[in-house]
C-alpha cells in the first residue's frame, strides 16, 4: 500500500515529454482504431442508448495515495461499531446454506436468483453442454471404432482414399448449422443482460480498492459503505469482529454487506480506485470489470430476498483472494430502513426534505448520478 | 541434460564421411550453426524449463490441496532470506501463478514445438541442407537463453508486495505500473521483449526457408502438413509479437518514463493494454497449438499407413485458423464493459474458428478410417491429443458465448479449458512428436512399453487434474487464487492428486529417455515402415552433420 506515484513529482522537461506523449498516443490511438474497425462502429452505429456508459468518470478517490488514506482506515467508516454488523432498525440476514454460495463436490452451476441467470444456466445445461458432451463422446466413439475397427490386425490393407467432398461438406456445414443453433439463444441472452436499466432503478456504485470494496448509494444520499473480508475468531485481536456463521463461509464473509433491494431493478456501476477489479456474483450471473478511470454499467434484478456471495474476479495484487462481495437483497421497504440507518434517504424524501445539508457521511460529488468529472493532473 | 546430446554425438561420430565433419564441443554448441544441433539445444532448454514452470505448478497444487494457507509463508520467508509476511506470502502466490503461465508459454511450448521439431524436421522435410539464416537461428535461441535467465532474475528482486512480478502472464496495467513498484517487472517486461524478439527472428528464418529452399519439385501443396503448419505459425509469430512489444513497451514507458499509456487519471486508457496485449495473446494460443497439428496430421497418417485425408482442406484450415485468430482477440475481454454490439461480434466470430478445428479432428479420423493402424507410441498420444483437444475445444465454444462468458470469465473453468487445449492438447503432441522422431534425431528408439506406461499414467494424471476444474469453475471458483472457501475443497483436492499421478507419469518419461539413449534400439533410416514417407525418412537416424547436400528431386 505504501506506493507513491513517482509521477505526480514535476520534474523540468515534463512539458515537453507530455507534449510528444500526447502525440505518441494519439497516433497509437488512431493505428488501434484503425485496425479495429468494429470498435469504432460499436460506437456510431449503436442507436439505442449506449447500455454502458464510458466517460471518463473520476475516480470516488482519484490518486493511489488518496487510496492509501482510505485502506489505512478501511472498516466502519459509516456504520457505528458492532460485533455482529447490525444497526438500528437492520440485522444483517443470515445466509442460507447452499444459496447464493458454493456447494461441496457441486458440479453445476450455484442457483440463480435473477431472471438473465436462470435464463444463461438454462442455456448452457439444456442447449450447450448436452451439445459437447455429445460431440465429445462422437469423438471418442470414432476413435473406438478405429481401434477395434481398422487396427493393423483387423484390416492389414489400408484404403487409398484420401478424398471425399460429399463428407468435407457435411463435416463443414453441419458445425455451422449447430452453430447457428447455439448463435441464437446466446445473442437473444446478450441481448436480454444489455437491457438498460429503466430510470427509476436504484444505483448502487461499486469501486474496489486494494483490496476492499466500496458501494455508494448516490439515489440515497450518497454515502458509501465500505467492506472488508471477515476474519476468524483466532486471528483478529480481542474486541475486534470476527466471522460468525450468520455473517457466512469463510473466505467469503464481509462485515458491511452490499445491500439492496429484491424484485426491483437495479443500476450497478463499477469502477475502481487502483488497479483493475472485477465485481463478480455467481449466483446472480454477474461480473463485471471495475476499471480505474472507467464506469461500467450493468443492470440487475434479483429476484428473491437472500445473500448473495461472490469474489473479486480480476487480478488485483496480493490480497486479491481476500476481497470478497456479499450482496444482501431485502424486501424494499427493509431496504429503506437500512438506508436510513446508513444516514440516507429514499429518493422521494430527499425531494420533500429539500434539505440542502446531505447526510454526514461519505463523498458528496456522488450524489448526482455517474456526472463525469474531468480530472486534471 | 547435455548428454542427450553428447550420447547422440557419440552415436553417429563413428560416421565418417565429409558430410559429417562437426566442429569442436564449444564451436558446436556454443556457436552453433547447424539446424539439428541448435533444435536439440531448442528441445533440452524447453525440458528444463519445463521442469521448472511444471515444479511451480506443483508448488501450486500442494497450497491449494486443501483451504488455508499451509506453505506460501515459509516459501516466501525462504525467497527473502527473512520472515515474509502474509501480504508478502500472497504475493509469492502471484509470483508463481505468473512465472508458471510465462514459463509454459514462451519457454516450454513455443522453443520445444517450434525451436525444437520446428528447427529439426522443417529442412528435413522440405529437403533442404539447412535455415535459411543459420546464424540468425544461433541468436535465436541464445536470446530465448537469456530471457528465462532474465525471467527467473525476476523473481529475486522487489515487484511491490514482495520480491518478484505478481502481475499475472497478461501483466494487466495498471497492476503492472503503478501497482507494481520495483525492477521485478520491468526484468520480466525485459525477458518478453528479448523471448519475442528471439521468436520474430525465428519466424523469419522460418518463412524464408519454407519459401526459397524446398527441394525441387516441391510445391507448396506438395509440402508435409508440419511444414504448413510452422509456416502458418512463423505468419502468426511475424504479425503478432510486434504488437506485445509495443504493448510491454508501453509499460516500460508508463512504469519509468512518465507515459500515461494506461493511467487513467492521465487521460489513459487501461483496457488499451488488454485490447494490445490480446491482439497478440489470442493468435499466441494458435502459435503454440499449430505445430501440433502438424505434427499429429504427420503420426496419424504414418500409422495408419495411409496418406492424410483431405490435405488441402489440412492445409487451409491451418490458414483459416490463422486469419480468423486475428479478428477474435477480446473474447478475453468480454467483461471488461464493452458495448452489446462488440460482445455479439467477438462471440460470433470466435465460434465460427469451431468450423476450421472441427475439420482438422474429422480429417485426422477419417485418415484414420479405412487404415491399418498399429498403435505405437506416438500413435497412442496422437489419439489423445485428439480426443482431449476436442474437450478442451468444445469447453472453447461455451466460454465464446459472451452471455455465458459473464459467469465463467476468470473462473476455474477457463483454467479448465486452456489447460485441456495446451497441457493435454500441445503437450500431448510434444510427447507424440518427441516419440515419433527420437530416434531419427538421437539415433536410438524410446521404448514402447515405457512410452505406453507414460502415456497412460499421464492421461489418467492431468484428466484428473484439470477435469475437476470444470466443476469448480461452474460453482464460482476465480482463477489465481491461493485460498478459497470450504466448499471448493473436495474437487481441489481431486485436482491436486492428479497432479501427483501426472507426475509419476513425467518420471517414467524420463527414465525412458535416459534409458532410451543409453540402451535403446539402434534406430533404422525408416523406423516406422511403409506409413513414413516424408523425406526425413530417407536419411539415416541420427541424418548425417550435413544433409541433402545433392537436392532430393520430388515427383
Amino acid at each position: 500500500m505504501a506506493m507513491s506515484d513517482p509521477r505526480n513529482v514535476p520534474a523540468p522537461h515534463q512539458e515537453y515529454g507530455a507534449k510528444l506523449m500526447n502525440m505518441l498516443k494519439k497516433i497509437l490511438i488512431v493505428l488501434a482504431v484503425m485496425t479495429v474497425p468494429s470498435l469504432a462502429m460499436a460506437q456510431t452505429a449503436n442507436p439505442a442508448p449506449a447500455p454502458v456508459t464510458k466517460e471518463i468518470a473520476a475516480p470516488v478517490v482519484a490518486t493511489p495515495a488518496a487510496a492509501g488514506a482510505v485502506a489505512a482506515a478501511p472498516a466502519e467508516a459509516t456504520a457505528p461499531k458492532s460485533m455482529d454488523g447490525s444497526l438500528p432498525g437492520y440485522t444483517p440476514m443470515k445466509p442460507t446454506e447452499g444459496i447464493g454460495m458454493p456447494k461441496p463436490k457441486e458440479i453445476d452451476f450455484q442457483e440463480q436468483f435473477s431472471d438473465n441467470g436462470q435464463y444463461a444456466k438454462w442455456i448452457n445445461n439444456a442447449i450447450l453442454l448436452p451439445i459437447i458432451t455429445i460431440i465429445s463422446l462422437f469423438v471418442l466413439g470414432l476413435l473406438l471404432w478405429v481401434i477395434v475397427r481398422f487396427n493393423r490386425r483387423a484390416n492389414p490393407v489400408p484404403s487409398k482414399t484420401t478424398h471425399n467432398t460429399f463428407i468435407e461438406i457435411v463435416w463443414t456445414l453441419v458445425p455451422v448449422l449447430i452453430l447457428l443453433g447455439i448463435a441464437y439463444p446466446s445473442l437473444d441472452l446478450l441481448a436480454k443482460q444489455f437491457k438498460p436499466a429503466p430510470a427509476d432503478a436504484v444505483t448502487v456504485k461499486v469501486t474496489g480498492y486494494q483490496w476492499y470494496w466500496g458501494y455508494s448509494y448516490p439515489d440515497h444520499g450518497g454515502f458509501e459503505v465500505v467492506s472488508n473480508m471477515l476474519k476468524d475468531k483466532g486471528d483478529v485481536a480481542t474486541g475486534e469482529r470476527f466471522r460468525t456463521d450468520n455473517d457466512g463461509p469463510k473466505q467469503l464473509a464481509v462485515d458491511n454487506r452490499m445491500v439492496v433491494p429484491a424484485g426491483v431493478p437495479l443500476r450497478i456501476q463499477t469502477t475502481a480506485a487502483d488497479v483493475i477489479h472485477a465485481f463478480a456474483v455467481p449466483s446472480l450471473w454477474f461480473k463485471l470489470d471495475a476499471v480505474p478511470g472507467r464506469l461500467n454499467e450493468k443492470s440487475l434484478t434479483i429476484t428473491k430476498p437472500g445473500v448473495y456471495f461472490g469474489q473479486c474476479s480480476e487480478l488485483c495484487g496480493a490480497r486479491h483472494g481476500f476481497m470478497p462481495i456479499a450482496v444482501e437483497a431485502l424486501p424494499p421497504e427493509k431496504f429503506a430502513a437500512w438506508v436510513k440507518a446508513q444516514g440516507g434517504q429514499m429518493p422521494g424524501e430527499a425531494a420533500a426534505a429539500a434539505a440542502p445539508a446531505p447526510a454526514a457521511a461519505t463523498t458528496p460529488s456522488s450524489a448526482a448520478p455517474a456526472a463525469a468529472v474531468t480530472v486534471t493532473k | 541434460m547435455t548428454s542427450i546430446a553428447a550420447t547422440g554425438a557419440d552415436l553417429h561420430a563413428h560416421d565418417h564421411h565429409d558430410a559429417d565433419h562437426k566442429p569442436g564441443f564449444f564451436a558446436r554448441w556454443f556457436m552453433s550453426t547447424n539446424h539439428k544441433d541448435i533444435g536439440t539445444l531448442y528441445l533440452i532448454f524447453a525440458i528444463f524449463a519445463g521442469i521448472i514452470g511444471g515444479a511451480i505448478s506443483g508448488l501450486m497444487r500442494l497450497e491449494l490441496a486443501e483451504p488455508g494457507i499451509q506453505y506460501l509463508q515459509s516459501w516466501a520467508s525462504m525467497m527473502a532470506g527473512k520472515d515474509a509476511s502474509m501480504d508478502e506470502a500472497y504475493h509469492m502466490w502471484n509470483v508463481l501463478i505468473t512465472a508458471h503461465g510465462l514459463i509454459m508459454v514462451f519457454f516450454m511450448v513455443m522453443p520445444a514445438i517450434i525451436g525444437g521439431f520446428g528447427n529439426w524436421f522443417v529442412p528435413l522435410m522440405i529437403g533442404a541442407p539447412d535455415m535459411a539464416f543459420p546464424r540468425m537461428n544461433n541468436i535465436s535461441f541464445w536470446l530465448t537463453v537469456v530471457a528465462f535467465i532474465m525471467l527467473l532474475g525476476s523473481s529475486f528482486v522487489p515487484g511491490g508486495t514482495g520480491l518478484g512480478a505478481g502481475t499475472g502472464w497478461t501483466v494487466y496495467a495498471p497492476l503492472s505500473t503503478s501497482g507494481s513498484v520495483g525492477p521485478a517487472v520491468d526484468m520480466a517486461i525485459f525477458s518478453l521483449h528479448l523471448a519475442g524478439a528471439a521468436s520474430i527472428l525465428g519466424a523469419i528464418n522460418f518463412i524464408t526457408t519454407i519459401f526459397n529452399m524446398r527441394a525441387p519439385g516441391m510445391t507448396l501443396h506438395k509440402m508435409p502438413l508440419f511444414v504448413w503448419s510452422v509456416l502458418v505459425t512463423a505468419f502468426l509469430l511475424l504479425l503478432a509479437l510486434p504488437v506485445l512489444a509495443a504493448a510491454i513497451t508501453m509499460l516500460l514507458v508508463d512504469r519509468n518514463f512518465g507515459g500515461a499509456f494506461f493511467d487513467a487519471a492521465a487521460g489513459g486508457d487501461p483496457v488499451l493494454y488488454q485490447h494490445l496485449f490480446w491482439f497478440f495473446g489470442h493468435p499466441e494460443v494458435y502459435i503454440m497449438i499449430l505445430p501440433g497439428f502438424g505434427i499429429i496430421s504427420q503420426i496419424v497418417a504414418t500409422f495408419s499407413r495411409k496418406p492424410v485425408f483431405g490435405y488441402l482442406g489440412m492445409a487451409y484450415a491451418m490458414v483459416a485458423i490463422g486469419v480468423v485468430g486475428f479478428v477474435v482477440w477480446a473474447h478475453h475481454m468480454f467483461t471488461t464493459g464493452m458495448s452489446v454490439d462488440m460482445k455479439m461480434y467477438f462471440t460470433a466470430a470466435t465460434m465460427v474458428i469451431a468450423v476450421p478445428t472441427g475439420i482438422k479432428i474429422f480429417s485426422w479420423i477419417a485418415t484414420m478410417w479405412g487404415g491399418s493402424v498399429s498403435f505405437k507410441t506416438p500413435m497412442v498420444w496422437a489419439m489423445g491429443f485428439i480426443f482431449m483437444f476436442t474437450v478442451g475445444g468444445v469447453t472453447g465454444v461455451v466460454l465464446a458465448n459472451g452471455g455465458l462468458d459473464d459467469n465463467l470469465h476468470d473462473t476455474y473453468y477457463v483454467v479448465a479449458h486452456f489447460h485441456y487445449v495446451l497441457s493435454l492438447g500441445a503437450v500431448f503432441s510434444l510427447f507424440a512428436g518427441f516419440y515419433y522422431w527420437f530416434g531419427k534425431m538421437f539415433g536410438r528408439q524410446l521404448n514402447e512399453f515405457l512410452g505406453h506406461l507414460h502415456f497412460w499414467v499421464f492421461f489418467i494424471g492431468v484428466n484428473v487434474l484439470f477435469f475437476p476444474m470444470h466443476f469448480l469453475g461452474n460453482s464460482g471458483m476465480p482463477r489465481r487464487y491461493p485460498d478459497y472457501p470450504e466448499a471448493f475443497a473436495y474437487w481441489n483436492g481431486v485436482a491436486s492428486t492428479g497432479y501427483a499421478i501426472m507426475a509419476v507419469g513425467v518420471l517414467i518419461f524420463f527414465i525412458n529417455v535416459f534409458w532410451s539413449l543409453a540402451a535403446g534400439r539402434r534406430a533404422e533410416g525408416n523406423y516406422w515402415g511403409e506409413g513414413a514417407t516424408t523425406l526425413e525418412w530417407t536419411l539415416s537416424s541420427p541424418p548425417p552433420y550435413h544433409q541433402f547436400e545433392t537436392l532430393p528431386v520430388i515427383k
